[in-house]
């Protein structure tokens, strides 16, 4: 059952992610892109980080797809539409199967069984995801906690300084 | 029964597709559209080897690289809109002024 699921999940990430790549309009590849973040929630939420799944609903399809359909819609990129065609598709086509060829051997060559850590799926129910990640992210990882924090920071100011009228 | 595989297949998969998307099309917003497809396919390869692995620290990655993408989508959407005030245009053939 699950894997039916599954299956049906990642016939539609993989679709919607072909029309982000090939649909006209930007706004529709913009609705297709929010089609494949809504799967990758899903999938999060089947690999037992709830977490994740909401600030990848959050964020991504809340956040950062709203940013980019509001700056389609400014620039009205109806009327500047692209004259020419497309760069070289045969080239690109042979380079992206080349690096899903090399995922593919990778992942196959691969064993990562039979390592375990302590985070079960049963703990993760128990403790409660967000407790699991707030805990790491408040000691171990602190310092990147924060400089992420700058960052933001930077990018906001950025951002303002950029988009100005008169720099 | 699903194994990690399925998983790293399926990212493979989405990352080739936005690699794809970016050597093709000429809308710089389509192509920072692509980007971030490749951003999720490695978040979600991240997430399924950090809970097979039962390890924290892979979604404390793709925490921090949501949160680069949060700020790659700001800066590089406000230099679009300021190539548009100058070119009327965004097609990346547009922008060769670095280009000797």
């Amino acid at each position: 059952m699950e894997i039916m699921y599954f299956y049906l999940l990642a016939a539609v990430a993989v679709a919607s992610g072909f029309m982000v790549v090939t649909c006209k309009s930007p706004v529709n590849n913009a609705i297709a892109l929010m089609m494949t973040f809504v799967c990758l929630a899903n999938f999060y939420v089947m690999l037992d980080a709830p977490f994740m799944a909401a600030i990848q609903i959050m964020v991504y399809a809340g956040a950062i797809l709203m940013l980019i359909i509001f700056t389609i819609m400014l620039l009205n990129l109806g009327t500047a539409v692209a004259r020419k065609g497309s760069h070289s598709v045969v080239w690109a086509t042979v380079l992206a199967l080349l690096i899903a060829m090399q995922g593919y051997f990778v992942i196959n060559r691969g064993e990562v069984s039979g390592i375990t850590g302590e985070i079960t799926g049963e703990m993760v129910k128990k403790v409660g995801h967000t407790e699991l990640i707030a805990k790491s992210l408040f000691t171990d990882f602190l310092l990147p906690f924060e400089i992420a924090s700058i960052l933001l920071l930077v990018a906001i100011v950025g951002a303002v300084i950029i988009a100005k009228k008169e720099v | 029964m699903i194994t990690i595989n399925h998983y790293l297949v399926l990212s493979a998969v989405l990352f080739s597709l936005g690699t794809f998307g970016v050597l093709t099309r000429k809308n710089a917003i389509v192509i920072f559209m692509c980007i971030e497809l490749m951003l999720n396919a490695v978040n979600l390869s991240f997430i399924s080897l950090s809970s097979h692995l039962g390890n924290m620290d892979g979604q404390i990655f793709v925490f921090f690289v949501m949160t680069v993408a949060a700020a790659e989508a700001a800066v590089g959407l406000a230099l679009m809109i300021a190539f548009f005030r100058n070119r009327e245009s965004i097609a990346v053939d547009d922008f060769s002024l670095l280009k000797w």
